[in-house]
């Protein structure tokens, strides 16, 4: 980890000060929320995967449960919108624990294969709990109250969502260069010669796999107040898939490679329209090619190209 | 009392018999050596104390406790270290974080204050960047300090593992062919090197090809064949011992 790793953040600070001024409309004001929110859940799954070198496919699943808990529990049974997503958090934690400690004790990549399996039945379950749902329509969600006054325009949306994103990358760093950090990047490296200098690889994994579910299920709960309307179509395998493509495509076990990542992966879609029709094909065979050509991603392969560590 | 007891010792793999009832205790400060021609079960008898292995029968004693079955981790609380004959490096980290990363127990790695950059985290990472620093110089590495895992040559890595399975402050350590692949300059270090561990009050245990350099530093050998024990001694024993002569340069029958 170089000394410089924090001079990044600052430029992500400068950038998202002085975005909101510079962009020409709301258009763009919504997709660089967007942007932001979903660089928050890859900085969380880019932990998982990139740095600890676990595979979750069911991640949008634990955005459904945090975005579900911060429709339903206020809508009908007039939870506060904070202790709702607090609500959703602790249960996708605890679902994610329960689900990881049995399967760490697996050796290979099970982890895939049941995360995999849990997102889809999160998203049954979703679909078909109408009465609370609103099944496969999705559901209206109440606006965010903090403090005493709603969270209501994109300005004020932009500016809590810049906040989180910064402490996000802010903790990120920290961790990844800290005891903890060094155990997860050592299990991916060697997990025989981290068990040896007395890391519990299965804790770690588990520990680390929680806290990137927790980071989705709190996005998902942002994400959700932020448009005011929820469907299934949220949490389902083709956003987990999503998620995990801007992870690679940006650069697996960098911060800022996952940056990178979710902002591209969320403009490409807007980018691409003009093909109609066929933007999911060149989706994809961009996908293909920067995948041929850069398999780190873009961030780490940039980065040595230009002799410089991330 | 010894420091490790091993009774009995025998894993099975499928039909393979890999170790079959090995018995032998190793004193506290010694260097003891494991010897045998390839396959002899050498590497699996490090596996089976040092936890990857869990024994099929057998009773292995640390100070007494019983630790047969016990994963690395724990064994690693209880001052066992050691090194591996293919490397186990993480070549996504820097050499100094590998170095690091062997002070794990000794560290606070509660992940909120991690996260949250706690100073007495970040000054205990800087202290511990020196003393890895410093393990480094000890092992002959002062000119990797700055460098990638994966930019260093085999024999660099070599030392880089007994580097960081020394930043454990283990008791006891094994050693894994630490001079295998290495040139005759390279070994004369390691050889060195091994010695300063041991002088240094860990308990050594030495799996090696190289027999000058095992019989330079051993204080007993146990000598293997087809996995099970042939033979054990000082070193001179070994060296006139018939049954070991003819495992190692054959009979005329």
């Amino acid at each position: 980890m170089k000394k410089n790793a924090y001079f990044g953040l600052y430029i992500v600070i400068a950038i998202l000060i002085v975005l909101p001024f510079v962009l020409p409309n709301s258009f763009y004001m919504d997709l660089v929320i967007r942007m932001a929110i979903n660089a928050v859940i890859v900085l969380g799954l880019n932990l998982l995967i990139g740095f600890a070198g676990q595979i979750s496919l069911g991640h949008a699943g634990f955005l459904g449960i945090g975005a579900y808990a911060s429709a339903v529990l206020p809508t009908h049974f007039g939870w506060h919108p904070l202790l709702a997503m607090g609500a959703g958090a602790a249960v996708t934690g605890a679902l994610a624990a329960l689900v990881a400690r049995p399967i760490f004790k697996l050796k290979g990549h099970y982890l895939a294969m049941a995360t995999l399996g849990l997102g889809i039945i999160i998203n049954i379950a979703l679909r078909n709990e109408a009465q609370w749902t609103g099944g496969p329509d999705g559901m209206a969600v109440p606006a965010m109250g903090l403090f005493g006054f709603d969270l209501s325009s994109d300005k004020q949306w932009y500016w809590v969502v810049a906040l989180l994103l910064s402490v996000s990358v802010w903790a990120s760093l920290n961790l990844i260069d800290s005891p903890f950090g060094r155990a997860l990047r050592a299990l991916h490296g060697s997990e025989v010669a981290s068990q040896v200098v007395g890391v519990d690889v299965v804790r770690y994994k588990v520990a680390i796999f929680v806290m990137s579910a927790v980071f989705a299920s709190i996005m998902g709960s942002v994400t959700a107040h932020y448009v005011g309307f929820v469907s299934p179509n949220f949490a389902d395998f083709f956003h987990s898939i999503e998620l995990v493509t801007m992870v690679v495509i940006g650069g697996m076990a960098s911060v800022y490679g996952s940056l990178v990542g979710a902002v591209l992966l969320t403009a490409l879609p807007q980018a691409l329209a003009t093909f109609e029709g066929w933007e999911t094909v060149v989706f994809g065979a961009i996908l293909m090619l920067s995948m041929i050509f850069m398999p780190k991603g873009l961030v780490p392969t940039l980065a040595a190209k230009f002799g410089k560590g991330d | 009392m010894s420091m490790l007891e091993v009774k009995d010792l025998s894993i099975h793999f499928g039909g393979v018999k890999a170790v079959q009832n090995v018995t032998f205790s190793i004193d506290s400060g010694i260097v003891y050596s494991v010897i045998g021609p390839n396959g002899a079960g050498k590497t699996t008898l490090f596996n089976l104390i040092t936890g990857v292995y869990k024994p099929t029968t057998g009773e292995i004693r640390l100070d007494g406790e019983a630790i047969g079955g016990k994963s690395p981790n724990e064994l690693a609380t209880r001052g066992v270290a050691r090194t591996f004959q293919n490397l186990q490096i993480c070549m996504n980290m820097a050499a100094i974080e590998n170095v690091m990363v062997g002070a794990h127990l000794r560290l606070d790695r509660n992940l909120l204050k991690a996260a949250l950059r706690f100073p007495a985290l970040k000054r205990r990472d800087r202290e511990l960047r020196e003393e890895a620093a410093e393990l480094m110089r000890f092992v002959g590495l002062e000119k990797y300090v700055e460098t990638r895992a994966d930019a260093m040559s085999y024999g660099a890595l070599k030392r880089l593992e007994i580097a960081r399975a020394l930043a454990m402050k283990p008791r006891l350590i094994f050693l894994d062919e630490p001079a295998a692949g290495l040139n005759p300059k390279e070994t004369i270090e390691v050889d060195h090197l091994v010695r300063k561990i041991a002088e240094s009050g860990v308990t050594v245990v030495l799996v090696e090809h190289d027999m000058k350099m095992v019989m330079n530093l051993s204080d007993r050998i146990l000598v293997l064949n087809y996995g099970k024990k042939l033979a054990e001694g000082t070193g001179e024993e070994i060296r006139n011992n018939p049954d070991v002569i003819a495992a190692y340069l054959g009979t005329h029958d």
